[in-house]
């Protein structure tokens, strides 16, 4: 799962979830059973886990761009040098 | 959110945040309910008025319990206990609760009732202080709720008073 992907799949969580709770109570309410607002809320948890959980493929669509090994090579880490001396020519 | 556990994990967490929430707003919703309970209890016989050979005294009576409890039950009512204490003062204590009878109401449907019943637990006093004794007969009630807090509350009936011999 990418960056973007677990933003995302959180955000599904939480919203997903949120939604089964008030649909769930609201129904229960209604139709002042107990069970009913329970059997919703299982319902929609099982849902968001089956929605959220695996590591779907459109989790994946922003894959990390790397460089190619090749090209890497092209251009050497800079070479490390006394710290001291780096700060102050970065000034 | 990185693995598959860490997602589990979060999913669980929040799920049961949410439910606690809404299990709270259900007990909440409870208060919105007006409850007007009413009940007669009626003394129709008193079977045996003695004292007993240890010296205290004893009385067993048949009751009528006419109650309507429906009022009490909400969506969010588990079950209702009952119970009808003879209640009276004497000089050796200010209040004497004896419990006479009692139920547990499972539903709605069985919330209204009349029964004849005689005491199911033993009415004795403290005592030799229950000849002529003036007494209230009081229904208390304890809701069980599913979630939420239990609570209780009572209709005292007053004006019964027990024979002046022992019979």
């Amino acid at each position: 799962m990418d960056w973007q992907g677990q933003k995302l799949a959180e955000l599904l969580m939480q919203i997903l979830l949120l939604i089964a709770a008030v649909v769930s109570f609201v129904v229960g309410y209604a139709t002042a059973s107990f069970r009913t607002m329970m059997l919703i809320y299982a319902g929609g948890v099982v849902l968001t886990t089956l929605i959220t959980v695996p590591n779907w493929p459109f989790f994946n669509r922003h894959p990390l761009k790397w460089l190619d090994p090749s090209e890497a090579e092209k251009h050497p880490k800079p070479e490390v040098v006394l710290s001291s001396k780096k700060k102050s020519s970065k000034k | 959110m990185h693995s598959f556990g860490y997602r589990a994990n979060a999913l669980l967490t929040f799920a049961v945040t949410a439910l606690a929430f809404v299990c709270a707003i259900s007990s909440f919703s409870d208060k919105f309910s007006n409850q007007n309970p009413s009940v007669e209890i009626q003394i129709l016989n008193i079977n045996r008025f003695k004292k007993q050979s240890h010296g205290n005294d004893e009385v067993s009576l048949t009751l009528d319990i006419n109650a309507d409890l429906q009022s009490l039950f909400t969506w969010n009512t588990k079950q209702v206990f009952v119970f009808v204490a003879a209640e009276y003062e004497t000089p050796k204590n200010s209040l004497n609760q004896v419990s006479l009878w009692d139920a547990i109401i499972p539903a709605k449907e069985h919330a209204k009732f009349r029964i004849q019943v005689s005491n199911k637990y033993r009415f004795i006093d403290q005592g030799q202080n229950l000849r002529g004794k003036e007494f209230n007969l009081t229904l208390h009630w304890h809701v069980m709720p599913k979630t939420g807090k239990m609570f209780a509350d009572k209709i005292v009936t007053s004006g019964y008073s027990l024979p002046d011999a022992y019979r």
